[in-house]
């Protein structure tokens, strides 16, 4: 029934726009117009509609700044994290700053010398001192940025440990996230897929003298100023580990083992102390409630973050990071493999 | 036919003249289906790509229902989907399939046959003089496996487990186990072979292409003569056929992990509960292998896009494009950056940092040359006399969105920033804009531009108008937004965002890029309009509409084998004298001798 209402409807509304073209050619013809051609009237009109739009762009850019930066992430809450938020403030404010300088000029221009019968273009088709300062300019720029990235990279990927970092495995697999910790040695025993079996769910190597105080948990508790390092596996296909309040990601690669490191630098009690954290849970608190749903409380998160089947989007694990001592209570309840297989 | 072809081809270079009247009667077959003729297989890829993206964004328009109101019912999922959206809710697995089939569709299907392939087919000839294409055969057969290939891919949404979902990239582990998810059964299959027949037709082209314009540029069409769409064209097929194999290498490997139980790119696996003997492949292997296509492909896409504004903003400037040389420096400097990038889509996959390093250096040199060819339209446009047809506002509405999305490149091609921002929707933002609007707009402009020249007709002006200030409103209006999302943490290829009251928030911003994206779409049914109204019914073209310099427009309205019933003109200038002093009118077309005293570029 629909299918044929739609056709209906599809059949007239193709019907009506060609009567409206016939009106339209006849119209067109009475004023002995080619409709093609480009009036000045036309040029006029398009050339303000330009200019229009270049200022409606500006403004909506800012409208946007000013209501949608603070959905964004809140304030990292690890070390590197710092210096890849300022690295990114400083891009940002670049890349802004190039956009209100050539979009602008875009939209002018095109308003400024919109096209009139008398008018006569100007012949000019190089210059090569603006050509080279176009060349220079970005490239300076880019340089800087290069410079400034290439550093960020180099701290945050080998970074210089003043203590031994803590060594948690995030092992995933469709659709969940396992964890295990390296134990009393911060060693994690040797483990393979091959290796799984009933209750060993990341198939450790029960052999391997290492593996016997390792503790597989289905929470990740951190230690605030300790780093940590993460090393991942997959079980099944590639998955991201993604944590973007710590702006950490690294992917998790079946048949190899990679690895990402960083220090959490502020507790979860802390961050849900912050304002900007604090009016973000309120928004969307008042959201919840109107739609009948629980209330939120602010949590740092895993999630997955490279396509990897129909679970994809639900794969998830809160972080809770806290002080020195609730975190060692926490491991001290865990249980070791040893115990448990 | 073909022999015909290869006829003119041949005397092009002496451009003497021609009896055409001993042509064999074209019956329809030869002259619709199986033709040989470049201007008509312009045209097969250009109908054959409208429709694919037609159907490409119509997908957009399902999944963005879905993305706005996650599991809400909407009773045209089910009308179109069937089982696949229960009720009008929508699958999750379809979803995905949905996201893949509409990624692979536009980037290969849309812009890179039905863009590259209209043009370079309709323009390489016509432009640098020839009677044709080097082989009318091969060019035939180059359309003929596109054809193919998008009937299978289309083949691929009507199988019980579902198209291909894995993403366009379709990354193995998860595109090669069927267990994995049921799009990685047969529709993946045909996924495969859709894309062998398609890298095939596109090497098939693009070695025509290059061929063509090195050996059969008529008398005075130098290389430093020809318009930058034909350089374009040219670095577009050069970067084609040096990347497109080692795509198809990769599928292939692919098909044998598949099918052939090879280990290229497994191993370790346990899925579905079932342990696999696969062991000692790397999928880090296939991401190498598809992003050493698959950047270049960014460039295959736009570089045509590119070459269609040049022309269209030097023509509708009245003025000569800016900086002739810098502009052609720029795209084989793009070019060959092109290929040294690929690890920007990989920093995060466990590559040593050193690598990540280098590849960030690479990238964020690409935006030099970048920055050039962008500086040097917004200079073409000063003191010009700018004629705003719907193919002029488009192109300027293309370097807008280039510049926008440009920007965003430079944050995303920085290893360090990209660990943030990698797969989230800042990067649906961004290649969006950079590659997709751009890439479209400058296939629009280039459909409104060469009508006349493809159709004999002209295409209506104010309903271009229209059809211009929706859609350069709407883009912007879907993809600015997602920037935004993308910062917010929120991942792309996430069936729902609801599952994490942390996204909460976002749901107005998916609701608005929702209302744009679907008004959007839905303007695009102006555009056809207009093109089939005025294909039949459109005002016949004068000789040369748009007063340009170009060689395809001393050729007849009406379509001829071999193009100009006489002699092939002489080229005596470069193409681009808008405006030139001493000359009365505002251009002076390429065959137009220099005259005496004149100072030639
Ligand atoms: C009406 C216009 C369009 C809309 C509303 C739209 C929307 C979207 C959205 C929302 C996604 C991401 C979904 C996700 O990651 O979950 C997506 C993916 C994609 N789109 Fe578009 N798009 C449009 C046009 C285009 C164009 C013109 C191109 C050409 C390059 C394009 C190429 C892609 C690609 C390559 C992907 C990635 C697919 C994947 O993740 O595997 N889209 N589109
Ligand atoms: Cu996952
Ligand atoms: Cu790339």
């Amino acid at each position: 029934m629909t299918g044929i209402i739609t056709i209906v409807v599809l059949v007239l509304a193709v019907i009506t726009a060609l009567q409206l073209m016939r009106v339209f050619e006849l119209s067109t013809k009475a004023r002995k117009q080619v409709e093609y051609e480009v009036t000045d009237r036309d040029n006029n009109y398009q050339g303000w509609l330009m200019l229009l739009f270049g200022i409606a762009m500006i403004v909506s850019l800012f409208w946007m700044l000013y209501a949608w930066l603070p959905v964004t992430l809140p304030k990292p809450s690890s070390e590197h994290g710092v210096e890849i938020d300022s690295l990114f403030k400083i891009s940002m404010w670049v890349i802004i700053a190039m956009f209100l300088l050539v979009q602008p000029v875009l939209f002018y221009f095109a308003w400024r010398y919109r096209g009139a019968k008398d008018r006569k273009a100007a012949y000019y088709e190089h210059n090569n001192r603006l050509e080279l300062i176009w060349t220079i300019v970005p490239a300076i720029i880019l340089a800087v940025l290069i410079i400034y990235g290439m550093t960020t990279w180099s701290n945050v990927m080998s970074p210089k440990n003043e203590k031994e970092p803590i060594v948690v495995e995030v092992y995933a697999q469709q659709f969940k996230w396992i964890i295990r910790y390296a134990g009393e040695d911060n060693k994690l025993g040797y483990a393979n897929v091959r290796l799984i079996k009933d209750a060993n769910v990341v198939g450790v190597d029960t052999l391997d003298l290492l593996s016997a105080d390792d503790k597989v948990t289905s929470e990740i508790h951190l230690p605030v100023g300790r780093p940590v390092l993460f090393r991942f596996r997959s079980q099944d296909v590639i998955h991201s580990a993604y944590m973007p309040h710590f702006r950490a990601q690294m992917n998790c690669v079946p048949g190899m083992t990679t690895q990402f490191q960083f220090t959490p630098s502020v507790t979860t009690a802390d961050i849900r102390q912050d304002a900007n954290v604090q009016a973000k849970v309120a928004r969307i608190n008042a959201l919840r409630t109107e739609k009948g749903l629980e209330s939120y409380a602010y949590d740092y998160l895993l999630l997955c973050n490279k396509v990897c089947g129909s679970g994809h989007f639900n794969m998830q694990m809160n972080i809770v990071v806290e002080s020195e001592e609730e975190y060692a209570k926490w491991l001290a309840e865990q249980k070791t493999i040893a115990e448990t297989l | 036919m073909a022999d015909h072809a290869q006829e003119h081809a041949h005397d092009s270079a002496h451009a003497e003249g021609h009896d055409h009247d001993e042509h064999p009667v074209d019956n329809f077959w030869t002259k619709y289906v199986f033709s040989t003729d470049h201007k008509m297989i312009a045209k097969q890829f250009l109908i054959t790509g409208m429709f694919m993206g037609l159907i490409g964004v119509f997908m957009s328009m399902l999944f963005r229902l879905q993305l706005a109101w996650p599991g809400e019912s909407f009773p045209i999922l089910e009308t179109f989907l069937g089982k696949w959206a229960p009720d009008g809710v929508l699958d999750p697995n379809m979803y995905l399939a949905l996201v893949t089939i509409h990624g692979t569709i536009m980037v290969f299907f849309v812009l890179t046959a039905g863009l590259s392939g209209t043009f370079s087919n309709l323009l390489i000839p016509l432009q640098i003089g020839a009677r044709d294409m080097a082989s009318g055969f091969l060019n035939m057969i180059s359309y003929w496996l596109f054809a193919a290939s998008s009937v299978v891919m289309l083949s691929s949404l009507f199988v019980e487990t579902g198209p291909a979902s894995g993403g366009w990239t379709v990354y193995p582990p998860l595109s090669a186990l069927p267990q994995a998810m049921p799009g990685s059964g047969a529709g993946m299959t045909l996924w495969l072979v859709s894309m062998t027949l398609f890298v095939g037709g596109s090497l098939i082209g693009s070695l025509n292409y290059i061929v063509t314009v090195i050996n059969l540029r008529t008398k005075g069409m130098t290389m430093t003569r020809l318009p930058l769409t034909i350089w374009a064209f040219l670095v577009t097929a050069i970067l084609g056929v040096l990347s497109f194999p080692v795509l198809l290498s990769a599928a292939l490997l692919l098909i044998f992990d598949r099918s052939m139980g090879t280990s290229f790119y497994l191993s370790d696996i346990m899925v579905a509960g079932e342990l696999l003997s696969n062991q000692g492949g790397s999928p880090i292997l296939y991401e190498h292998l598809f992003w050493f296509l698959g950047h270049p492909e960014v460039y295959i896409i736009l570089l045509p896009a590119l070459g269609i504004t040049s022309e269209v903003i030097a023509t509708n400037s009245r003025k000569p494009i800016f900086g002739y040389r810098a502009m052609i420096g720029s795209i084989l400097a793009i070019a060959f950056l092109s290929f040294i990038v690929w690890g920007h889509h990989m920093f995060i996959t466990g590559m040593n940092p050193f690598l990540g390093s280098v590849f960030t250096f690479t990238t964020l040199l690409i935006a030099i040359p970048s920055a050039v060819k962008a500086f040097n339209y917004i200079t073409t446009l000063w003191k010009g006399n700018i004629q705003f047809t719907p193919a002029m506002l488009f192109s300027i509405a293309l370097v807008s969105t280039f510049v926008a999305g440009g920007l965003t490149g430079i944050i995303l091609g920085d290893s360090a920033l990209d660990i943030n921002v990698h797969d989230t929707y800042f990067v649906v933002a961004h290649f969006h804009i950079v590659m997709g609007l751009s890439a479209i707009f400058g296939m629009f402009a280039g459909v409104y531009h060469w009508f006349p020249k493809m159709y004999g007709r002209m295409m209506n002006k104010t309903m271009g108008y229209l059809h211009f200030w929706i859609s350069f409103v709407t883009a912007y209006g879907v993809f600015f937004p997602m920037h935004f999302t993308g910062l917010a943490g929120l991942p792309r290829r996430y069936y729902s965002s609801a599952e994490f009251p942390i996204f909460d928030e976002l749901h107005d911003i998916n609701v608005i890029i929702t209302f744009f994206a679907i008004g959007g779409g839905i303007a695009q049914l102006i555009f056809i309009f207009n093109f089939f109204y005025s294909m039949w019914r459109g005002p016949k073209a004068p000789q040369n509409p748009w007063r340009s310099n170009t060689l395809e427009w001393t050729a007849p309205v009406e379509h001829m084998h071999g193009n100009w019933p006489g002699a092939i003109p002489e080229v005596q200038r470069w193409p681009y004298d808008y405006s030139k002093p001493g000359y009365e009118e505002d251009f002076v077309p390429q065959n137009v001798p220099i005259k005496e005293g004149e100072h030639a570029h």
